[in-house]
């Protein structure tokens, strides 16, 4: 799994490439978190268009990020859903939480 | 050796091993002839088990065994299907408390809780037993009566 992070105005778009399970979510996690908390950046947003894979363990990163950026008041925003993380996300029943675009567009928008 | 053991592999609690587990099971799912959302299904219900296997019965160590094992069984009598795709998955760790397996209700917007709900969700039998000192999981899905035997 590859995380990158690119900055556009005052958001922070994390691209994420690869299988993500218990060997590499805390990565995810620690970075959303960082980003959030710590840098406290007012839009996040998650390019999930190249996710092969994505377990419970990675579902959960998403929802801490998403109930850290409620806390601190700032956007948490998902785009390009791969049809695996769609597919983990209607299982979970968290499709509709979270805020979810199809493009980079309109995810900042 | 049993003409229906399709895979038996022990791996030791290193997440890192979770792609190589997901990679065969992708494949042996696909050559036992489950359709293509069934075979994300078992390899996720899997992959969901030894990750349990190694949050919570051990903790986290990384040099623990896990033994899985998958076989062909035969179909349900009585229930329109074909053959199973059956999986054993044992570990070394502390005896589990069978109460603690329920997983977390879905109406409940939190992190963590879910792998149980994807084990239940993907396959048609989960059953937990402890024996000889391992935790034994089994799991098994059968075959639609339309999908190849």
């Amino acid at each position: 799994m590859q995380i990158s992070a690119r900055r556009i105005d005052t958001t922070t778009i994390f691209d994420v490439i690869g299988d993500i399970d218990l060997a590499n979510s805390p990565e995810i996690r620690k970075a959303l978190l960082k980003e959030i908390k710590e840098t406290k950046t007012p839009r996040v947003v998650m390019n999930l268009a190249k996710v092969r894979y994505i377990d419970s363990s990675g579902v959960a990163s998403l929802v801490e990020g998403l109930k850290a950026s409620r806390d601190a008041g700032t956007r948490f925003v998902l785009f390009g859903l791969s049809p695996a993380a769609r597919e983990v996300l209607q299982l979970s029943r968290l499709l509709k939480i979270f805020e979810v675009h199809d493009t980079e567009e309109q995810a900042l928008g | 050796m049993s003409q229906d053991l399709l895979l038996k592999v022990e791996l030791r609690s290193d997440p890192s091993m979770l792609c190589v587990v997901r990679g065969a099971m992708e494949r042996l799912t696909e050559t036992f002839g489950f359709s293509p959302a069934d075979c994300r299904s078992v390899t996720r219900a899997v992959d969901e088990a030894i990750t349990n296997i190694m949050r919570h019965s051990y903790q986290g160590q990384m040099d623990r065994p896990i033994e899985l094992l998958c076989r062909r069984v035969p179909k349900r009598s009585g229930k329109a299907s074909g053959d199973g795709f059956e999986v054993l998955l044992r570990d070394r760790g502390p005896a589990v408390d069978p109460k603690k397996l329920r997983g977390r209700r879905l109406d409940e917007i939190k992190p963590g809780g879910l792998g149980l709900h994807f084990i239940r969700q993907s396959m048609d039998v989960v059953e937990f037993t402890r024996g000889r000192g391992a935790n034994q999981l089994r799991l098994v899905k059968y075959l639609h009566p339309e999908q190849r035997d």
